[in-house]
């Protein structure tokens, strides 16, 4: 479904990525895991056109997407959320859902008729902060909210937009480890043929929730395979284990 | 969900709202001797309502809004000078025009930058416009204007009262409260709310897959075209423009006012207009350099403690009072 | 007029734009602040000069060195108190407080001075004409070119090879990874910012020959400041230099030949010069 060909990015001197061949399968549960600095998020950020590569190509169902800016991508069916939430914080977590809600419905830019009276908009909307469990909080500003409750409003936006494609970069970090099961019960409820990638620290999450995870080192594919393969292959564990002795 | 049912109920009219129109029709009979200050009061809320939407709401920072009130200022001053174009409503729905079609034309242009480079942009615009009337005395009068303009009744019935301005109040108060209403309908749109959402977070609302500049020109375009709308009522109201409508002073007297009042909050503009003009009636022409330095501290005090003007204010008083928290636009 | 003097005569208003903005360039490159009052501590400079030479009967060197150490330490300590707080604010709110701040010191002066232009007396050997073999030109303006040409290499140097300036270079391309490595970005901005503004006091002081010296000094000549700074790029003091360069004798060849509204030419050239290269003719694409 979303695939990058030879995909490069370096600032100056520095690589960020290199040569990546990637592929997200329809339907597919993958996780990119990898040390910090690896380059996992400025990877997303080349798959969802917030960084031009260098070199390569991003692929959306076939179709060449390189060239598209982000928005454009989004109107696709990409949908990310954020390492760092990027909320409307002056605004409630209602509006901040809404206003995603708007934009996938296609009346975002509807000049007349008051976004209130909209009741597929509105209808959406609950749906989601249902789902999300964010009911109690729905009418407070999201800068009032826990850095966790917060997280949540960045994934409710993320599906909002009905991807076919679904990023979450890290979206398991600063949400309670009692809240959690509510991302993955969220992430359950998607359609099966959505695509959907995470990035994560967390290995238990990744572990629960990956049929595939591909490993990430200084820019450059490491490994890829099933969980399995994964916790077995040496080189991994060398990654891995020689950053836990360091720090 | 509350919080459903109040975004539902969120443009719905609330009492107080009838308020500002009934105090403007008020003042017509209660101020008989004041009406022209007072259509100037008028001219400059609305002059602010339109910088609001793209200040306020969509959070484009310029110093040169009175760019396009100058447009209109002069459109409907140069139709009548040499045009022998008086029919006052024809005219400003010129002014609108010229003034709208400017704003999409360097709002296309413009909107690609933003920061420092889109502040001196919209300042360098504003500014070339003000020379070009200079240069061009022949058909804008330079240096001293066009004085002495006048124009038929409106509606072939309503004749321009130069000594009360009782014509003019009304007329201005009759737009003031069109333009109000269109305001209105776009804030609560899903077109206003999308430009709350650029304001806030811009990333984010690319990240949403928004047209974002698309919505911010069509946003620049139809402000320009009210601020259009506010110079030809003030040429038609004053029958005189000269190059005042297009200086800096009164583009960044215009900030001043929708920031004193409280910027995205709609009536910010009506609450800073008749504070500010009020008290510079009063105190500037008395005391102009006391009352320099007071609007400096003023300004100052503003801009650390209450960014959210006059009606910041009372949404923390009240919020403190009700304890609860809300979300944004009214 | 000969192209030489048409030359000199806008190279020597072009040092003081540069004078004055360079530190503007600087604070704004660093911090992003968009300090609208920046022309207010160069009026204040010059009144500094001006009142101490009138009252105290110091000579024009002396008393541009004292408007340069007064001026950069009060604006240190407004700039601890005040502006500190708005870094992370919104530009509008940093529009605001910088209008505000040139109404308080324009209104200030004008309570405590006086509404008139003032004369800033220039020493004898400044006075009068220079003969340079080709041409003989008032020396003033030569005097000009040579400081701030001086000043150019100065500052220029020491952002190249001392370790301050190498700081404040790296901060101005990415603050963020400035800080991260180490930098006290909050104490650099200080100093950068008493600097630049006691060059600006300086600049007011030397141009009060040219750009005049009366409380509204700072919003008449504002657009001109911003314009060089934009053009020239921010925290590029070789862009600045030139980008002031540029402009010093755009605005003199207009003021001579299109007198009633030449200046337009200025703004629509800033135009055409934003649009083509929005971060200023020797900026980087900022991080």
């Amino acid at each position: 479904m979303l695939e990058t060909r030879g995909l490069c990015k370096s600032f100056g001197a520095l690589e960020v990525a290199r040569d990546v061949n990637f592929r997200l399968e329809r339907g597919a549960r993958h996780a990119l895991i990898g040390p910090n600095g690896a380059g996992k998020t400025t990877f997303v950020n080349l798959l969802t056109g917030v960084l031009p590569p260098s070199r390569g190509s991003v692929l959306l169902e076939g179709e060449d997407v390189t060239a598209l800016a982000q928005a454009r991508r989004v109107k696709r069916g990409i949908a990310r959320t954020f390492q760092i939430n990027q909320l409307f914080r002056g605004l409630s977590v209602f509006e901040n859902v809404a206003i995603a809600v708007s934009e996938r419905l296609g009346t975002g830019g509807a000049m007349w008729r008051a976004v209130g009276r909209r009741a597929d908009v509105i209808e959406e909307t609950m749906r989601l902060v249902r789902m999300l469990r964010l009911d109690v909080d729905a009418g407070r500003r999201v800068a009032e909210l826990p850095y966790g409750r917060q997280r949540l409003v960045e994934i409710a936006i993320a599906l909002g937009l009905n991807p076919r494609v679904l990023l979450l970069d890290e979206p398991a970090a600063g949400i309670p480890s009692t809240e959690s099961h509510i991302l993955l019960d969220a992430i359950a409820t998607l359609p099966k043929d959505i695509a959907v990638l995470i990035i994560e620290h967390d290995m238990d999450l990744v572990f629960r929730f990956a049929d595939r995870i591909t490993v990430l080192v200084s820019g450059a594919i490491l490994a890829e395979g099933t969980p399995a393969e994964i916790a077995a292959n040496p080189e991994v564990r060398t990654v891995y284990l020689g950053s836990a002795l360091d720090g | 969900m509350k919080a459903a049912s109040d975004f539902a109920q969120r443009h719905r009219l609330r009492w107080w709202e009838a308020l500002p129109w009934l105090a403007g029709i008020g003042a017509f009979f209660v101020f008989p001797n004041y009406l022209a200050f007072g259509t100037q009061v008028l001219i400059t809320i609305l002059f602010a309502l339109s910088l609001d939407l793209v200040l306020g709401y969509a959070g484009i920072v310029t110093l040169g809004h009175a760019a396009f009130f100058g447009a209109g200022a002069y459109t409907v001053g140069m139709l009548a000078a040499h045009a022998g174009w008086t029919e006052p409503l024809s005219g400003l729905l010129a002014a609108a025009v010229v003034a709208g079609a400017i704003g999409l034309v360097s709002g296309f242009v413009l909107l690609r930058t933003h920061g420092l480079t889109l502040l001196m942009l919209t300042l360098c615009t504003m500014t070339l416009l003000e020379q070009a009337a200079n240069m061009g005395a022949a058909w804008t009068g330079g240096f001293d204007g066009m004085p002495g303009l006048s124009f038929q009744k409106i509606l072939g019935v309503f004749g321009f009262d130069t000594l009360y301005f009782r014509t003019q109040y009304l007329y201005v108060l009759a737009l003031l409260f069109a333009a109000f209403v269109l305001v209105r309908t776009l804030i609560f749109s899903s077109f206003g709310q999308s430009l709350t959402g650029i304001r806030e977070n811009l990333l984010r609302m690319h990240a949403v897959g928004a047209p974002v500049r698309s919505r911010l020109i069509v946003a620049y375009a139809i402000s320009a075209a009210l601020a259009g709308l506010a110079g030809g009522l003030f040429t038609q109201a004053t029958g005189y423009v000269n190059l005042a409508v297009l200086g800096l002073e009164r583009a960044a007297g215009v900030m001043i006012i929708l920031i004193l009042g409280g910027y995205g909050r709609l009536y910010g503009a009506f609450v800073g207009a008749v504070a500010y003009m009020l008290l510079e009636h009063v105190l500037a022409k008395a005391y102009p350099t006391a009352w320099q330095l007071g609007l400096g501290i003023t300004l100052i005090t503003v801009a650390l403690f209450a960014r959210n003007g006059v009606i910041g204010i009372f949404d923390s008083l009240r919020r403190r009072l009700a304890g609860k928290t809300r979300g944004s636009a009214l | 007029m000969d192209p030489v003097s048409i030359l000199l005569g806008g190279f020597a208003s072009g040092m003081v734009l540069f004078i004055v903005s360079v530190g503007l360039s600087v604070t704004l490159g660093l911090m992003g602040f968009v300090n609208l009052a920046h022309g207010g501590f160069a009026m204040l400079g010059g009144y500094v000069i001006f009142l101490a030479m009138k009252h105290w009967g110091i000579g024009f060197v002396p008393a541009l060195a004292f408007a340069f150490v007064a001026v950069a330490a009060f604006s240190a300590v407004l700039e601890r108190l005040l502006y500190a707080r708005l870094y992370r604010a919104a530009e509008l709110d940093q529009v605001l407080f910088t209008i505000g701040l040139v109404f308080v010191m324009t209104a200030s002066v004008t309570l405590g001075i006086g509404p008139e232009t003032q004369v800033i007396e220039l020493p004898e050997w400044a006075r009068g004409q220079t003969d340079l073999g080709f041409i003989r030109y008032r020396t003033y303006s030569l005097v000009l070119i040579v400081v701030g040409t001086a000043l150019m290499l100065a500052l220029w140097l020491g952002f190249e090879r001392t370790r301050l300036g190498a700081q404040i270079r790296a901060a101005v391309d990415n603050r963020r990874m400035a800080s991260s490595l180490g930098v006290d970005v909050g104490r650099l901005f200080t100093i950068a910012f008493a600097v630049g503004s006691g060059l600006a006091a300086v600049g007011g002081g030397l141009g009060a020959e040219i750009l005049g010296l009366d409380p509204n000094y700072p919003l008449r000549y504002l657009v001109y400041f911003l314009i060089v700074v934009a053009v020239g790029g921010l925290g590029r003091v070789t862009g600045v230099y030139f980008a002031a360069l540029l402009i010093g004798v755009l605005d003199f060849v207009l003021k001579i030949y299109f007198p009633k509204g030449g200046t337009i030419f200025i703004y629509a050239l800033t135009l055409v010069l934003l649009l083509w290269r929005p971060h200023g003719l020797f900026g980087k694409k900022g991080a």
